[in-house]
This record gives C-alpha cells, structure tokens and sequence, in this order.
C-alpha cells in the first residue's frame, strides 16, 4: 500500500506549509522580529511556550518552532535541508552521529554566557561520552530509564530489572516499545554493555526478551504512564522525567533506579551547521539557559534540568533535593550513556528487535 | 464537447498525477532500490523471512476472520433494511453511519479504555459478580476493532445491492412454488454477489494493511505486516524495505480487485 509513504509526505508537507504560513505572517504583521528570526526543532511537549514568547518580547527575534517525536523522525528531516533550522535538541547518541555526518556547528560559549555560568560542570563531563571537546552540545534536560511500580499490587519492593522477568507479574509488566531501552534491560540484565555489538551478547539479549515477552501486558511508548496511573498495570519501564508527574496523580507510584544500572540520557541544544540565523540561535541557547527560563521549563515539563542555578530556585524542597529528579549518579558505577552504534550497528538492534516483536 | 469534457478532467487528472501517480512511482523506486541506488528484488523477496512471513500470515488470518465476522453481521441486517420502509431505513443507516463522523483514531482508542483490565467493561462485570472480560491485547481484541471499524463498509454495499433486486422477481419465485429458503439460496444471494464482492473488498483491505488497530489493542506484541511497514518508515527510516513489503501487499490487493472485477461487471456494489 502506498499511503503509509503518502502519509510520511503529507506530514514533511504539512509541516512545510505550517512553516512557510507561520514564515508568511510573521512578515505581514509587525514581527519577523526586527532581529531577524530563529528556527527551532524540539521534542514534542519539551518546552514552556510562554519562555518563547518571552524570548520573542526581549530580543525581537521571532521563533519559528517546530516539534519532532524521536530522534530518529528528527534526523532525516535534518540531514535533508528541507527546512533549513538553526537548532535541534536531540539526545546523546544521536548528537554523536550528526557530529559525525558533520551537521553541527562549533559553540561560541563567550556569546552565551549563562552556558558555563549555569548549567553544573558534571554534566559537561557527562557529555563527553558523546561530545568529546563539549564542542557542540549544551545540556538541557537529563534522566534515567528505570521502573515504576504500583506499590498495592507488587509482593516486594522492585529494585532490580531482574523482577520484569519474575512470573508473578505476568500480565502486568508494560515493556518500551523502543528498541534501545527494551535491549538496554536485556543487557544490563546480562551484565553487558548496553552499547555492545558483540553478537553473542546480543544474541543472549534477545533470547532473553523472547523469554519476558509471554509476561508482558503491551509494549508501549507514551502510553505507560496513562496506564500506571490507572492502575492498569503493576510495573512499567518510564523515563524518569515522567516519575514526578505520575506520582503527582497516583500516590502509590514508586520510581526506581534498577541495581543492575541503567542508562543515563541527556537532551541537548545544538546549533546546525547550516544555521541561517547563527547568532539568534546562540541568543536563544543562552536564553534558555538563564535560571528563571530554566525554572520555567523543568516546572512546565518536570524533567531533570542540569541548570544548577535552577534547581536552588526550586522552592518545593522535596522536589529540589529529590533522589529521582536529581539522583546523584556518583553513587552508581553501572550508569552507561548510548552511543551512536553506526548504520550497520542500528540495523543490527532493529533486525533483532523485530525479530522478538515478531515471535 | 470533447475538448471541454477534456478540460474538465483536467483537475483530476493533476489530483491523481500528484498523489497518486507520483507517490506510487516513488514506493516503486524505493521498493526496487537499496541503499546505494542500485537495483534489487532484496526488499521484496524479504517478506519470505520469517518474521515478516509470519506478521502477513497473521494479518491474513485476522482480516480474513474480521471480514467473515463483518459479513455475517451486515448480511441479516443489510436484508432487513432492503425489506423497510424508505423513512425508518434512512434513520437506520444513519445510526450506523453515526460513529464514521468521529476520528478512527479516537473510535478504536475508546475501544482501549472499555476493554482495558481495569476498562468501563470490567467495571460494569464486576459489579454484577460477572467474570471480568480479558480480551485486551489479545488477536480477539484486533478482530473486534477491525469488525467495529469496518462493518459500515460492509452493510452499505450489501444494502445497495439487495435494495435493487426487483421484488416482482422474488414474488415469482414465491409463484412458481420456491419457499424462503430456496428464494434465497437462488434469488437473492446470486443477485446480491457485487455488493459482497464489494463489501469484501471495503473491509479485507483496509484490515489487512492496518497498523494503528493491532498497535492500540493488540499491546505492540502482535505485529501485523502494516505494523512491521509502519515502523519500517517511522522509526528504522529504511524506507526502501517499507516500500518492497508494501509492493508485497499490493499484490494482495489486485487479486481482490480482479475477483471483484469479475464478479461486479456493473459496478453495481460500488458504494459511498
């Protein structure tokens, strides 16, 4: 059937028409901001909308934003200049292969000042997993991948992934439908790394997701919180941006960092090689750095800011020196990073992942 | 005259160069090209792996099973409406419209929060001491959605063609001693086989190439081949696999519209 690549276009079409109307207006009426423009490309829900008004009223510059789902619907869409944008937010290993495709721009920190002022040196050091020189990365919000458990239907407290496999919970696991944290727990689980390409390991990681998949209630994305917080299941694997919010509507949620280790992600702005609007988009990083900006967002969206000058702005205590939005990661030495695996690698985890899918 | 008829068309002769044509062309490429560019039948000889051989198989047997399910839902109902009055079926067939008005996708997202364990249909079980329904992610649960979703598809044609069966035909039938069930299994079901042909057709396609229904109610661990394209294109971007396993279905496809071609030479269970 033809209209699933039909549909692919309408969504690159709509979002160009989107783009080109939104262009087309911000020239008929006052803006396009008498500083010119700035093009966006964000998660979806990842942002405060009133920090880019904000951001519109202080500078002049108008903002063209636009939202993508994964890193993977992100990176085509860059990589053919359909649209030409200025910055993007993807996550670790996907900076690490557009630095590799060459698709980034070196960072002026002296042109954003709350970068280094801000956001805590740790974190810098964290991107040096896949942003060697911290070159062409600026943090903007980071977690973990663990479990979130319903504390009235489990029999003991869930500490380790070893438990997504225990038969008492059949039916009641709810498993990422994404290929890298679904082998992630396979891997973690079997001691590996989670960014291994040995085919043995991956071979015992999959054998291992064939094994759970009996067990598991779906495979889910998103939905994993709407169904913890109904109860729908006992455990769920959850971002742990999304912990805070969950336990907000269902006190009975825990989160916790499996003993096993886990993987730690950080999303971070970038600017793109070709950026039309170069210095407008380091106007807007540095921006989004300063710490009532900061504030801001992690309020609005309830993921873990690396903006230190933030996090003491936070006036909920419990919320500002909370384990699960700041855990402190020195305490764990089983704590990995993704790394891009290369094009082989990629087809390689999807081969495999279809493969469990499928059985 | 001609010329005008000519200009005329030519709106959509643009249409279906633009979104049909083109599109189309462009699975093709993508289909028969790998990565480099280079010409290969590897993108479609893949669906005799046995993952994606599985996922059609699967796809086959529910679509198969939903549409035999649609079928003996519409059949008695399509003939009950052929036999009312012209006022009371209008009201009828707008109730079954009705729901077709709401996004599909919010009609089979409903379907998850009434089948759901702790679901609106399990809430009502329980509370009569009724055995709780398990249903949800299960191949029972898809088949329910693809019956829900596309038995309009299925009544509209049928009524169509039971409507224009001339009932001085059917009284003579009566007159020359057939009873009931002999006016049926001669009379009307041969003379209703192009709305059959055409309901099946309405409902076997799109069932067959769904992706969104086994996604919502099957939990992601029934993979349908509209599953497997899906993410072909969504999440592993390699669109020329996607393509290929869509050539595959294609093929499915025309087999269905060269039975119908044949058996519905009036175009007379052409619908909507």
């Amino acid at each position: 059937m033809g209209n699933k690549r039909i549909y692919q276009l309408k969504k690159a079409m709509c979002a160009l028409i989107l783009l080109s109307v939104s262009a087309l207006c911000g020239c008929g009426s006052t803006e396009k901001g008498v500083n010119g423009q700035v093009i966006v490309y964000n998660w979806g829900e990842y942002i405060d909308p009133e920090t880019i008004r904000m951001f519109e009223e202080e500078y002049g510059i108008k903002v063209i934003y636009d939202e993508f789902e994964t890193n993977e619907s992100m990176y085509p869409k860059v990589e053919s200049g359909a649209v030409a944008y200025d910055i993007a937010c993807p996550s670790d290993y996907m900076i690490s292969r557009m630095i590799q495709n060459g698709m980034l721009s070196e960072l002026d920190y002296s042109k954003m000042p709350n970068v280094k002022k801000n956001i805590g040196a740790q974190y810098f050091e964290q991107s040096k997993g896949f942003d060697p020189d911290n070159k062409y990365a600026v943090p903007y919000c980071w977690g973990t991948v663990g479990i979130l458990y319903n504390k009235t239907m489990v029999e003991e407290p869930i500490t380790r992934w070893e438990q997504l496999w225990d038969e008492t919970y059949a039916d009641n696991i709810l498993m990422q439908d994404s290929v890298r944290d679904a082998f992630m727990v396979a891997e973690k689980l079997n001691g590996n790394s989670m960014n291994t390409l040995d085919p043995e390991e991956l071979e015992a990681a999959k054998d291992l997701l064939i094994e759970q998949k009996p067990l598991i209630q779906a495979y889910v994305v998103d939905q994993v919180r709407d169904k913890m917080i109904g109860g729908e299941a006992a455990i769920g694997v959850i971002y742990s941006g999304e912990a805070i919010y969950t336990q907000r509507e269902n006190p009975d949620l825990v989160y916790v960092i499996p003993e096993e280790g886990t993987n730690v992600w950080i999303d971070s702005w970038v600017i793109l090689k070709n950026a039309p609007n170069k210095e407008n988009a380091e106007k807007f990083i540095d921006f989004m750095c300063r710490e009532d900006i900061a504030l801001m967002n992690f309020d609005y969206i309830t993921y873990s800011t690396p903006n230190e000058a933030a996090r003491e702005l936070i006036e909920d205590e419990a919320i500002r020196n909370s384990e699960i939005a700041f855990p402190d990661l020195s305490q764990y030495d089983n704590m990995e990073t993704y790394i891009y695996l290369g094009e082989e690698g990629d087809s390689l985890y999807n081969e495999l992942w279809k493969e469990v899918k499928a059985y | 005259m001609t010329s005008k008829s000519k200009w005329l068309s030519a709106p959509y002769l643009l249409w279906s160069a633009v979104f049909i044509i083109i599109p189309l062309g462009m699975v093709f490429f993508y289909g028969l090209t790998d990565k480099t560019g280079a010409f290969t039948l590897d993108n479609i000889l893949a669906i005799t792996t046995a993952g994606h051989a599985k996922s059609l198989r699967l796809a086959l047997l529910l679509s198969l099973a939903s549409t035999i399910v649609c079928f003996l839902l519409a059949y008695p109902l399509a003939m009950i409406l052929a036999n009312m009055k012209v006022k009371r079926h209008n009201f009828i067939i707008l109730i079954f419209i009705l729901p077709m008005w709401m996004n599909f996708l919010l009609r089979t997202l409903a379907w998850q929060t009434l089948l759901e364990k702790n679901g609106v249909i399990n809430h009502v079980l329980s509370f009569f001491h009724l055995p709780a329904l398990k249903i949800i992610n299960t191949p029972a649960a898809i088949i329910l959605g693809m019956v829900y979703n596309f038995l309009p598809f299925m009544i509209l044609p049928l009524y169509n063609a039971l409507a224009k069966i001339d009932t001085n035909v059917i009284n003579a039938a009566h007159d020359l001693g057939a009873n009931h069930f002999y006016t049926f299994i001669r009379i009307i079901l041969p003379l209703s086989i192009p709305g059959i042909i055409s309901g099946i057709t309405m409902v076997f396609i799109p069932a067959l190439t769904t992706f969104v229904i086994s996604s919502l109610l099957g939990g992601g661990k029934l993979l349908l081949i509209g599953d497997v394209i899906e993410q072909e294109f969504t999440r592993i971007s390699n669109w020329h696999l996607g393509s290929g396993l869509s050539m595959v279905l294609m093929i499915f496809i025309l087999i269905n519209m060269v039975l119908s071609s044949i058996f519905d030479k009036e175009g007379e269970g052409s619908m909507l």
